[in-house]
């Protein structure tokens, strides 16, 4: 158990690459296959089903990955990400219903929006360390929360938004037909992750390591730490809220749980299943939990019970997310046979 | 948003007599529960997640034994002792597993607890809302004081939690055992190299904190209605308070928890759908200008 903890950190993989522009196109021409196979995946398997889990698993996915940036790179522990998750539902859904704009329009000014609220809100939390800066932004998150339930002229309460998003075509698309809103998650999915890793993998991303690991030492050579944690706090927002209003056009609706801390909650423990050391770690988290979570409703009225003693295994059991323990099992039996 | 029912309710003796009652009532327990958590937090650098279960639990227990005994006594016991028993077994077999861990294992195993206990109650005792009943005791006229109503059972809620809260006081600050749980706060391998067992501290202070959470439910059993989850919103609650009051400290989470008491009970009345937002948006006020809470101590 000792052993596995001092290995925590920094494993093979953080190695800084210098070639960064082959890097990049290689990234891209990945990125670019992964979306192709996605989009033809329909005409392989026609089922409903199977559409609906990768769109929520867009969702949620950019959301996580969007959380690892703080919790697993940046060592912000942030408990209030989920209402960055709600903001994005809610204020594209709104202004859908409200403004008839076109839908691009709206969701680069729900981003703007994002922006606005993320960069006052993280101004106020990232000077805050630790438990502290969870606390606060579990506060805000409820503040965020507290404010849909009780604006009901605005946001419909507890009842949420209903009545349906209008989805008009635009450019050609339309997000109503079940297959335009697969292969268009698809894209703002891969999109999304492409550019989460290039921003991981920045001079920028090492910067967020090293005040994840010495946040003391970074200031002393002269780096702005509010600064670099503030931005990568407004850029895991935008993200997060790309996944809401995934959602949101998933679901057709807001509900005020988008915004409730649970969603946070889940979160965090995406991260920890799928491992935060890894970059594509949440993404396997949120396969795995989504699978988790359709499979044991189906059998057991209990799925808390079940839920709680998988996780109860990769805390107590592996003590790490599956893809850090595949990882280090990888790298350890690598070294061991090389000699 | 509805400031005339405050401003109403100020002016007038009755409605502040019984404003301010409930919020002494919901502020009492809510200090029963974090002070255990600020306890837990202060000697063993946990941050309990799963705390709100033993107040369910001690809820729960009340119940169950009330409606088997009779006895409001008895049912206040189980409620303390069945919840501190329980607060010992989750400590030492599972939660010592993970010190040392980061951070996010500790929250984690909590995670896990919260969503199996409530599953447990949903097991044992049903689903659907149940209610304990006041007891025959105290089914009397309630007292006028001013003008406003006070029912007896309150003033022994009241009661008994400031009692707890002085009998904590004076244990941590005076006796024996109160100094080697804050030299274990303050220094673990100091304690330990002097010989003394700091699994047993920290097993018994997890036991002590969860038996106060336990109190707190078997208090709240007859005026309160019973579910699985009721744990998790006084849990919220209770972060606020030893937040607010400051992270480890008994004192912060006795002032803490009248305040919290006091925005609910009248904000409530000016603010019926926002009441939460108001005690978060206090929170964010208190964190963003004392950010170690406001009697809290800056940790190194």
């Amino acid at each position: 158990m000792t052993e596995l903890q001092a290995e925590q950190g920094t494993p093979a993989l953080d190695v800084p690459r210098t070639e960064a522009k082959p890097r990049r196109n290689r990234d891209a021409l990945i990125a670019l296959a992964v979306f192709i196979v996605l989009a033809l995946l329909p005409m392989v398997f026609s089922s409903k089903l199977l559409l609906d889990f990768v769109i929520r698993c867009a969702a949620y996915g950019l959301f996580a990955t969007s959380l690892n940036l703080l919790v697993g790179y940046t060592g912000l522990i942030s408990f209030g990400h989920g209402m960055f998750f709600g903001l994005g539902a809610y204020g594209f859904g709104l202004m859908m219903q409200k403004t008839g704009v076109p839908i691009p329009v709206a969701f680069v000014a729900t981003l703007a929006i994002t922006f606005v609220i993320a960069l006052v809100i993280g101004a106020i939390c990232v000077r805050l360390k630790e438990i502290y800066f969870a606390f606060v932004t579990l506060a805000f998150q409820m503040l965020i929360h507290s404010t849909i339930l009780s604006w009901v002229s605005l946001t419909g309460g507890d009842q949420g938004l209903r009545g349906g998003i209008p989805r008009p075509p635009f450019w050609g698309i339309d997000l109503s037909n079940h297959l335009h809103l697969y292969v268009a998650s698809c894209a703002l999915l891969v999109t999304g992750l492409f550019l989460m890793h290039q921003i991981a993998q920045s001079p920028f991303g090492y910067t967020l390591r090293m005040i994840r690991d010495n946040a003391t030492r970074a200031s002393f050579i002269g780096i702005d730490v509010w600064r670099a944690k503030l931005t990568i706090f407004v850029l895991a927002a935008l993200f997060a809220s790309t996944g809401g209003i995934i959602m949101a056009l998933f679901v057709s609706g807001a509900y005020p749980e988008f915004a409730y801390w649970t969603i946070s909650g889940e979160g965090i423990f995406i991260n920890m299943l799928g491992g935060v050391t890894t970059f594509l770690g949440p993404m396997v988290g949120t396969v795995l939990l989504l699978i988790l979570n359709d499979t044991v409703t189906r059998w057991t009225d209990y799925h808390g019970i079940v839920l709680g003693i998988v996780i109860l295994f990769f805390a107590i059991g592996l003590r790490k997310g599956l893809m850090d323990f595949a990882v280090e099992w990888y790298a350890r039996r690598r070294d061991g046979s090389g000699t | 948003m509805d400031l005339d029912a405050l401003t109403g309710c100020l002016a007038s003796s009755a409605c502040l007599v019984t404003q301010t009652t409930s919020g002494f009532i919901i502020g009492m327990l809510l200090f029963l529960v974090a002070v255990g958590l600020t306890l837990i937090f202060g000697v063993l650098k946990v941050v309990n997640f799963s705390h709100g279960a033993f107040y369910m639990f001690g809820a729960y227990f009340a119940m169950s034994a009330y409606q088997l005994t009779g006895s409001f006594a008895l049912a206040m016991l189980c409620g303390a002792a069945g919840t501190a028993l329980l607060g010992l077994i989750f400590e030492r077999v599972f939660m010592s597993r993970v010190y040392g861990a980061d951070v996010l294992m500790q929250l984690l195993v909590c995670y896990a607890f919260v969503l199996i206990f409530d599953d447990v109650v949903r097991m044992i005792w049903g689903p659907e809302f149940k209610s304990m009943g006041m007891p025959a005791a105290f089914q009397v006229a309630p007292l006028f004081i001013a003008g406003g109503v006070v029912p007896p059972y309150y003033l022994l809620l009241i009661g008994v939690a400031l009692a707890a809260a002085v009998i904590l006081g004076l244990g941590l600050a005076r006796t024996r055992i109160g100094k080697v749980i804050r030299a274990a706060a303050h220094n673990p391998g100091m304690v330990s190299a002097l010989g003394i067992n700091t699994g047993v501290i920290y097993g018994g202070v997890f036991a002590l904190g969860g038996m106060l959470a336990g109190l707190a439910g078997a208090l709240a059993a007859p005026v309160r209605s019973l579910t699985p989850g009721m744990g998790f919103s006084i849990l919220i609650e209770s972060f606020i308070v030893t937040v607010i009051g400051g992270m480890g400290s008994i004192l912060g989470a006795l002032i803490g928890a009248i305040l919290i008491g006091m925005i609910r009970s009248f904000g409530s009345l000016g603010f019926p759908l926002f009441t939460e937002g108001l005690m978060y948006l206090f929170m964010v006020i208190v964190l963003v200008s004392r950010p170690t809470g406001l009697f809290g101590k800056e940790v190194a």
